[in-house]
């Protein structure tokens, strides 16, 4: 039973086509990882995963149980959101807001829920805070909160790591391996720092414009491609 | 000072500039915050300045000024509002054009048919006298849809407004909510350029919001607290635009900016 599938998916921007070919299925409870260079079409193919972005060929499709709103997604920090007056919970609650419904508010469970996934990040003691007041890898959990508020099944992660210094980066990549294993959450992550990736994942997609690689994490890891972005380090 | 407020409220157009007046600048503010925080702050003086052009054009030819404007103005915020970081002109440079490319339309129109008069003055730079009984109905109703937009959908709004990629890809319409504040948007800017004045309607937008932003460390706090400093700035503006007889627009900019000076401070000997 597959969760995700995408099926000879290409992307077009303006006509013209950014990426193609690609083929891969993603299983419940995998860890998949998205790499490739800058410009390989990761974003593209997560707007794609998303629903933002309409493919211009070949079709995605959610599998059992998945419904559009059930995704938990984390996005990529914008500009905006660095002088934002936002309170963690309100950050956080806001994971909930595929589960209002017709309600203009919040209900306690919608609350209880922000709680719980607060608790499970360790950022509860920050929850009276200003999201900008915190720093890099803080932010990332809070947004990794209100992802997890916004599902159970599938978690989203576009470049996690970006812009947390090593320390950090270990740490939220300790965060999103417990929730992995210990929540049963299936994990698409695309990132550009192949050696934690690969270090993470289960499997591996490969991009460059194009499918170059999708298959197990060992397999990639004696590919003659996965070889050579390595660095033969994984 | 009671004297001078009792005084204030015998004229039957300053009542009507009162009531138009507090309403728009809350409008203003509620949907300031989102715009600036959303980095559209430039969205009003772009809406203002098609707003000139429109009513240029319809004195120039005898049409309803609200009647044509207001449709022009909502067209033009739907525009303003699509443009994305991926367009061939960003934003601020398509703003630009709008806000030179508009005004020119419009003083060449004014030039070649009325000619520059008292009434094009006052959409320049605002008059407490242009506000007429349909201006206090329409403020009205246009204050009731920002309010049940406020209120009802207020988490939307937060989740809209902090991260549009994420509230879409777990399934809110951001694209309706975006349409909705542009369209209020247009209308708030209609309705209060012929008082502030076209050269200043954005301050009622970006200043409140800018301003609360200071102090405040939530989003309800900011909304909340912008509305008041809004109002209140209003009304303060007014009361010496009556007082000394200078353009309300202008004064009201001037208590704001005060106003902003001193939380700006404030945030100063927090930190």
């Amino acid at each position: 039973m597959s969760l995700l599938t995408c099926q000879n998916v290409a992307f077009a921007y303006e006509g013209i086509t950014v990426l193609s070919g690609i083929d891969f299925e993603v299983h419940e409870g995998e860890y998949l990882c998205i790499v490739g260079e800058n410009g390989a079409g990761k974003s593209t193919l997560l707007k794609g995963i998303l629903g933002l972005k309409k493919p211009s060929a070949g079709q995605i499709l959610q599998g059992d149980g998945l419904k559009p709103d059930e995704i938990g997604y984390l996005p990529q920090q914008t500009a905006a959101q660095k002088d934002f007056p936002a309170s963690v919970t309100e950050v956080v609650e806001s994971g909930r807001l595929n589960a209002l419904g017709m309600k203009p508010f919040y209900s306690r469970m919608d609350k209880m829920d922000a709680e719980e996934k607060m608790e499970l990040l360790g950022i509860t003691d920050l929850k009276h805070h200003c999201y900008r007041d915190l720093s890099g890898g803080q932010q990332q959990r809070v947004l990794l909160a209100r992802a997890l508020c916004a599902t159970r099944k599938l978690l989203l992660l576009d470049e996690p790591v970006t812009g947390l210094d090593p320390v950090m980066t270990a740490e939220l990549y300790r965060v999103i391996r417990r929730l992995h294993e210990e929540q049963k959450i299936t994990v698409i992550m695309v990132s550009h720092d192949i050696q934690g990736a690969v270090a993470q994942a289960d499997h591996i997609l490969h991009l460059g414009s194009t499918q170059l690689f999708y298959g197990r994490k060992d397999a990639y890891v004696s590919s003659e491609i996965g070889q050579r972005f390595t660095g033969g380090a994984a | 000072m009671i004297d001078v407020l009792v005084k204030m409220l015998s004229y039957p157009f300053l009542v009507r500039a009162l009531i138009v007046g507090i309403m728009v600048s809350l409008c203003a503010s509620l949907l300031g915050a989102s715009l600036v925080l959303k980095r559209y702050s430039m969205i009003g003086d772009g809406l203002s300045h098609v707003g000139f052009a429109a009513l240029a054009v319809a004195y120039a030819m005898n049409l309803a000024p609200l009647s044509v404007s207001i449709p022009v103005c909502v067209i033009a915020a739907f525009f303003l509002l699509q443009i994305k970081e991926s367009s061939r002109i960003k934003g601020d440079a398509a703003t630009a054009l709008l806000c030179s490319g508009a005004l020119a339309i419009g003083v060449m129109t004014i030039s070649l048919t009325t000619g520059m008069n008292t009434d094009v003055c006052n959409y320049m730079f605002g008059s407490i006298l242009a506000m007429s009984q349909s201006d206090v109905i329409l403020s009205a109703w246009l204050c009731i849809a920002v309010l049940i937009l406020y209120i009802l959908f207020y988490h939307r709004i937060f989740g809209v407004t902090f991260d549009e990629n994420f509230a879409q890809a777990t399934g809110t319409r951001t694209q309706f909510y975006n349409m909705v504040i542009a369209f209020l948007t247009a209308i708030t800017v209609v309705l209060g350029m012929r008082m502030m004045g076209t050269l200043l309607i954005s301050s009622l937008i970006v200043f409140p919001a800018l301003t609360a932003m200071r102090v405040c460390r939530q989003f309800l706090t900011t909304i909340l607290l912008s509305a008041v400093l809004a109002v209140l700035s209003f009304l303060i503006g007014i009361t010496i635009s009556y007082l000394k007889s200078v353009p309300t627009g202008a004064c009201i900019v001037v208590v704001d900016i005060l106003l902003f000076l001193l939380f700006a401070g404030a945030e100063k000997v927090r930190n």
